[in-house]
């Protein structure tokens, strides 16, 4: 059984933990180009190694940041999220557009 | 008996001398006019019509392991064309056809056997999603429909009808849908092509692209360095690795897919068999063995392993399906790394760098298309980059403008 520490239950078998993706820095959603935009939602980093990315412990729905081995699948270590984002991001609509 | 037969059983020489099917090992050269990287069913089909098709010999296929070794080797074999969009089904249509006449093309027999495909639907959603598929289908001239379980009971007398209590409500009926051996795929390409004077160069590893003001020079491989005109990469789970050391991202993450297979018992089953609401699917080899395979890892890894709680997914699955398969035995399990794009599309074409084409984003659903696949990109090299019209809504450009072909719903429960 493979086991991945949630920061806020514990180590548990990774059956109960989903994964959500890399971590991005997000562009500036005001002024971004259309090109930018693609390239964050499509694209990841490729390379080999430690990678940092988002989980969800499902009976929880708790979100938090491990980084892990991409080869390896060695788990580094798991943190809550809020050590690396500390702002909230609002997305508005620009004005005019429906 | 012959006593021809009678005589050659006792002595010690062998009737003819039979050709080496692949030539022997030679020197690498340091220049070659195509130079496609990974030797697998699409590496050495691009060779084979370049060859064969358009003239072009001054080819080397570089591998870093051996012939057909990758995802080739490791593939389900699944041949079918029923997919969603309209560039979808075009294209895989055209593989389809190229497959039916490979074994005659060859003169090599690929063991390509039209059994018919059988996806099942548990929920009316599905249902219309399939209906919807059939007409598409049918549109290109494809043999798809949409049947009821009491057919899907007469197509499958051992299927279970209401497998982990999801009552099967309808199936759709892809009569073209078929299978062949892999490696025989594989093999066949690479005898035509080194027939026609192209080399195939195994455990050559391609270690770095070389480019000079935006275009494609050559290759360093472990073997030295190799100038080339043009180069293709063909390396499928390991697509995006290549295309960074050629100095450009692709939207590609890799995941690891899992298969196994059964010792083999007599032929009961004829269809390929999959569920798309168990995400698995089953069928039986020409040897009888029972291929189970289905969706892909729930994350990202460059590692082939496999893991005991996809296989007791997969397993328990494939037992509701087909009950007594309980009582089977394991013969072998294993895993690939595939190439995901977001719309479960491939990536074909043009590169930003010149004279550097891609073939990637193959996942888990490229074996099917190895002749069409290998057809179109020596096209795309013999016109000297323009790209066919038939890959054309796969460019690598798609993502950009956000016009993807999306076909995850034909292709995530049955590769
Ligand atoms: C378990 C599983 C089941 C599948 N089932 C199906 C199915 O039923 N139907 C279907 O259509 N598809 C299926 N697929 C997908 C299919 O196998 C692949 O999409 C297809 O085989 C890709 O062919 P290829 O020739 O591009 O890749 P491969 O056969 O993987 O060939 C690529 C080659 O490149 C070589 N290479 C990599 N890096 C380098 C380097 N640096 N230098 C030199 N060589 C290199 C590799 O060694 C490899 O031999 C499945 C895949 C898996 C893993």
């Amino acid at each position: 059984m493979k086991i991945m520490t949630c920061p806020l239950n514990g180590p548990r078998n990774i059956s109960e933990f989903v994964y959500g993706g890399q971590v991005k820095a997000m562009p500036d959603h005001q002024n971004v180009s259309d090109t930018d935009w693609a390239h964050h939602v499509f694209y990841e980093k490729n390379d080999v190694g430690i990678v940092l990315e988002w989980w969800m412990h499902s009976p929880s729905s708790f979100w938090f940041i491990a980084e892990r081995h991409n080869a390896t699948d060695e788990i580094i270590r798991t943190y809550p999220a809020d050590q690396l984002f500390k702002q909230r991001v609002d997305f508005v609509a620009n004005e005019g557009e429906s | 008996m012959p006593f021809g037969l009678l005589k050659y059983g006792i002595s010690n020489d062998y009737p003819f001398e039979k050709e080496a099917d692949l030539p022997l090992p030679t020197e690498l050269k340091r220049q070659y006019d195509v130079v496609i990287i990974g030797g697998g069913g699409h590496g050495v089909a691009t060779a084979y019509y370049l060859a064969k098709y358009h003239g072009i010999t001054n080819v080397a296929v570089l591998e870093k392991g051996y012939l057909g070794g990758g995802n080739t080797a490791r593939n389900t074999a699944v041949i079918r064309s029923n997919y969603l969009t309209p560039e979808g089904v075009k294209f895989y249509s055209e593989s389809v056809k190229l497959y039916e006449n490979l074994s005659n093309e060859f003169d090599f027999n690929i063991m390509y056997s039209q059994r018919g495909q059988l996806t099942l639907a548990h929920t009316d959603a599905t249902v219309r999603a399939f209906r919807q598929r059939a007409e598409v289908n049918k549109h290109f001239g494809g043999g798809t429909e949409l049947i009821d379980p009491r057919d899907v009971a007469e197509l499958v007398p051992t299927l279970n009808l209401n497998p982990a209590n999801l009552p099967v409500l309808a199936g759709l009926w892809h009569k073209d849908g078929a299978t062949a051996r892999h490696d025989a795929v594989a093999w066949g390409y690479a005898r035509g092509a080194t027939q026609c004077g192209v080399e195939l160069h195994q455990v050559t590893e391609v270690t770095d692209v070389l480019v000079s003001n935006g275009r494609v020079t050559g290759v360093k491989t472990t073997r030295g360095d190799v100038n080339a005109g043009v180069v293709i990469q063909a390396v499928a789970g390991h697509s995006a690795l290549m295309a960074q050391k050629a100095g450009f991202p692709l939207p590609l993450v890799a995941y690891p897919l899992q298969a196994m297979v059964t010792l083999p018992v007599k032929p009961f089953l004829t269809p390929l068999v999959s569920s798309s609401a168990l995400h698995c699917y089953v069928q039986q080899t020409s040897r009888g063995e029972m291929v189970i395979g289905g969706g892909s890892d729930p994350y990202p890894l460059y590692n082939s392993r496999a893991s005991l709680p996809l296989k007791e997914g997969l397993i328990s699955s494939a037992v509701e399906m087909f009950p007594f398969l309980s009582e089977m035995r394991l013969l072998r399990q294993w895993a690939g790394i595939t190439d995901m794009t977001s719309d479960y599309s491939p990536i074909m074409g043009l590169s930003p760098v010149e004279n550097y084409y891609i073939d990637a984003g193959w996942g888990t659903w490229g074996f099917k298309a190895t002749p069409i696949c290998g057809k179109t990109m020596a096209e795309l090299v013999a016109s000297g980059g323009k790209v066919p019209e038939l890959i054309q809504p796969f460019e690598l450009a798609r993502f950009d403008r956000f016009k993807q072909v999306n076909e995850m719903g034909a292709t995530a429960a049955s590769h």
